[in-house]
């Protein structure tokens, strides 16, 4: 199964290297992984996407990244209400006369041209992994030239849905 | 957390120059360490010139090779409990520390290593001497630091004291570049840390303490097994008071030996793969298992499909990622060792209905004990262990490395005390039990301490002696020599058809000419008549002592739980 998990880590020499390190040692099949840093000066944010066989493996992956003395939090945040993002940018072999084709194929997706020579033309897509998958697909037929995908970095929405099966009523209704 | 480095003395007429090394020794000093393992060498050259300028504030190690110091240094942290301290230099330093990093690292023993470093403007040139220690470190440490500015190294030095220390103890090591340790220094430096990313979790949720005492009591068939998380507590008592409330039968790991007295009417005997049957069935048969500290390592439980089939599993543990990581468990409790039992000594105790199952694990443990092989005339390798064992009270700290003397010595010397016990257990390390002594008796200068060694193993870290030479350090080397690898040999007697692929070594130096090389004295004991008469004398000795006894190269261990198979299917229980 795919899961979200994000880190938050003091940035600092070596920590990417442990923290990769640690899920190759154990086994772990990583996707994708994305770095950056945050808000708070010092502290920066990983977000992986794994494909993890069960539960107990799950466990293992979250418990092991916690024991990482410069990992300071790890969610698993499949479940909840999330924003997840990702960027690619295709460069796709098109001739001049394909050029008004391909933006009409990419405009739904809201994907905007960046880069434009003679026999190819670049695309920069962001969105969740669905669409991005979805509009490379529709692009392959052209031909790729070249590929290049961020990985998911994702967090938290600002108002988590209510997670209780009781509704929530209130005096009013 | 930690107090700061102690305050520098004010001088005056000339303000004294200190370097990165001297922040280092302070450093050091202010944790209170007594005791540094060590080799020199380029990169860590300003160290051991501050080391110099301190002369008298530490005993100084000199090993020679640095995997027989990092051994040393692990012997004495498991025996004292106290973090061992290590330097190695820069490149072929730091990877001879290798081995004893990850030993450490499987083996939970607390250490802080410092590597030199080439200076930081030529790191990442293949510089001599230079090697990739943080990734060559990192996947066998509890944490590791490369120093990047010298303001860090004091902070640095008590956050690598802490860490190894604290929670499940471990090694930490921290790579010096020389600059950093040669760099003078004015200004006052900071030595506090905060690790928000590390808060181990000492004391156990209530909640799961009842619930393991509500299980506890509805129990027919409990047992509890115990584990080197014990020790690294220091939960000896509170574990004896917690197994006589309630009555329970223990068995223990290989690690955990020591944690509960080895004599008592309730020990099963070790189990796992050359653990007694009774302690083996108990697992296999129980209702209820309570792990505390062990971490249900493979050599334990087998076949995991066959292990403790029937069995609510309770699991104390102060490293969470151990909970549940092998074994489906019912009560996780995360806490230290001792905390967890204090807490379930605290709850009024209760007789509990298990007498139907304390008389039968009494009747197997009657019924099929350890048995081996007798012989008036060659030596037998159990009756050297149980001779040991007599010869020594049964208070001696005993070491060994990896293989069938291992198993043997965890057979026949029962340990009745905690901390006497130092082997390597998890990386399963030949050459380990040498210099591991060395370190143990340093830590206690008035125990005894016998090294139980193979004649592969002891031949890898044997150079070692020319620290009893030089210090006179009363350790006894006893080679159980059966002129073979001979765990290797066993499993390829029983499971390559006796195929005896370069497990056979019969060209041996003569370990009593080669101990008297170093001035020490070597003896050479061939028979069950030498051993009884002279065995006694030379352990109580209190000069060191080496030991060549030549044994039956044929024994295997017994019995045993083939690879694959579950722990009810042991074999050699019965004697043939």
């Amino acid at each position: 199964m795919k899961r979200i998990i994000t880190a938050t880590v003091h940035n600092r020499s070596g920590v990417l290297n442990r923290v990769t390190g640690l899920l190759a040692k154990r086994q772990f099949n990583i996707e994708s992984i994305s770095v950056g840093r945050t808000e708070t000066e010092g502290v920066s944010k990983m977000t992986f996407v794994v494909d993890v066989e069960d539960e107990r493996k799950l466990e293992q992956l979250s418990k092991q990244l916690n024991k990482q003395i410069d990992v300071i939090k790890v969610s698993d945040i499949t479940d909840k209400q999330i924003v997840a993002r990702e960027l690619a940018m295709v460069k796709v072999l098109t001739t001049p006369q394909q050029r008004g084709e391909l933006q009409a194929i990419i405009e739904p997706f809201r994907a905007s041209i960046i880069d434009v020579s003679k026999e190819s033309m670049t695309v920069q897509i962001t969105g969740d992994s669905d669409k991005v998958d979805a509009m490379i697909e529709l692009l392959r037929p052209y031909g790729l030239k070249e590929l290049a995908r961020t990985g998911v970095t994702a967090f938290t929405r600002g108002q988590q849905r209510q997670q209780t099966e009781m509704k929530p009523y209130s005096i009013l209704n | 957390m930690r107090a700061s480095a102690e305050p520098k003395p004010k001088q005056e007429a000339e303000p004294i120059v200190k370097t990165g090394a001297d922040l280092l020794v302070e450093a050091l000093i202010s944790q209170k360490v007594e005791t540094i393992f060590g080799y020199p060498g380029g990169a860590v050259l300003p160290i051991y010139d501050a080391l110099y300028r301190a002369k008298g504030s530490f005993d100084h190690v000199l090993p020679r090779h640095e995997q027989g110091g990092i051994h040393a240094a692990e012997g004495y942290a498991r025996v004292s409990r106290k973090p061992g301290v290590v330097i190695g230099t820069s490149g072929p330093g730091a990877t001879n520390l290798i081995t004893g990093i990850a030993d450490a690292m499987m083996d939970s023993l607390p250490l802080v290593v410092f590597t030199g470093q080439v200076a930081k403007s030529v790191i990442g040139t293949d510089a001599f001497q230079e090697s990739d220690v943080m990734g060559i470190t990192t996947p066998i440490t509890k944490h590791n630091y490369q120093v990047q500015d010298l303001e860090d190294l004091p902070r640095i030095v008590n956050e690598a004291f802490h860490i190894a220390s604290t929670g499940r103890p471990g090694p930490v090591v921290v790579d010096i570049p020389k600059d950093i340790s040669s760099t003078v220094y004015e200004k006052d430096v900071q030595s506090e840390f905060h690790l928000p990313g590390y808060q181990p979790t000492i004391k156990p949720n209530p909640l799961q303490v009842n619930k393991l005492r509500e299980a506890l009591v509805i129990a027919k068939k409990p047992v509890v097994l115990t584990g080197a998380g014990i020790l690294h507590a220091g939960g000896s008592d509170a574990l004896m008071k917690f197994v006589e409330n309630y009555d329970l039968p223990v068995t223990s790991t290989l690690l955990g030996l020591g944690a509960f007295p080895g004599h008592h009417h309730r020990f099963l005997g070790m189990a796992g793969m050359h653990g007694t049957y009774a302690a083996n069935m108990a697992l296999y048969e129980c209702d209820l298992l309570i792990n505390i500290g062990a971490r249900f390592d493979d050599r334990l439980t087998g076949n995991l499909k066959h292990f403790a089939p029937n069995a609510r599993i309770a699991h104390i543990d102060i490293d969470p990622a151990e909970i549940g990581k092998n074994v489906t468990t019912e009560i996780p409790i995360v806490s230290d060792a001792k905390k967890a039992i204090e807490k379930l000594n605290d709850l009024e105790p209760a007789t509990l209905d298990h007498q139907e199952w304390v008389d039968k694990l009494e009747s197997n443990k009657q019924n099929y004990p350890l048995w081996h092989n007798d012989s008036e005339d060659v030596i037998l390798p159990q009756y050297l262990l149980r001779k040991v064992h007599e010869f020594t009270d049964g208070e001696a700290v005993v070491t060994t490395d990896v293989g069938q003397h291992q198993m043997w010595a965890a057979q026949y010397y029962t340990f009745n005390r905690p901390d006497r016990w130092v082997t390597s257990g998890g990386l399963g390390t030949m050459g380990f039990g040498f210099p591991a002594a060395i370190g143990a008796q340093i830590a206690e200068k008035d125990s005894t301490v016998v090294a139980i060694v193979g004649d592969g193993g002891f031949q890898m870290t044997m150079q070692e002696m020319s620290l009893l030479q030089e210090r006179g350090l009363p350790v006894k080397v006893i080679i159980v020599n059966n002129q073979a690898l001979g765990m290797v040999r066993q499993w390829q007697e029983k499971f390559y058809d006796e195929r005896y692929s370069e497990s056979i070594i019969d060209t041996q130096p003569n370990f009593v000419k080669m101990a008297e090389a170093y001035d020490l004295n070597g003896y050479k004991f061939e028979s069950v008549q030498e051993i009884d008469e002279k065995l006694a004398d030379v352990l109580n000795d209190d000069k060191p002592a080496v030991i060549d006894c030549r044994v039956v190269q044929q024994e295997n261990v017994y019995p045993m739980i083939a690879p694959g198979k579950g722990s009810h299917e042991m074999i050699g229980v019965m004697k043939p």
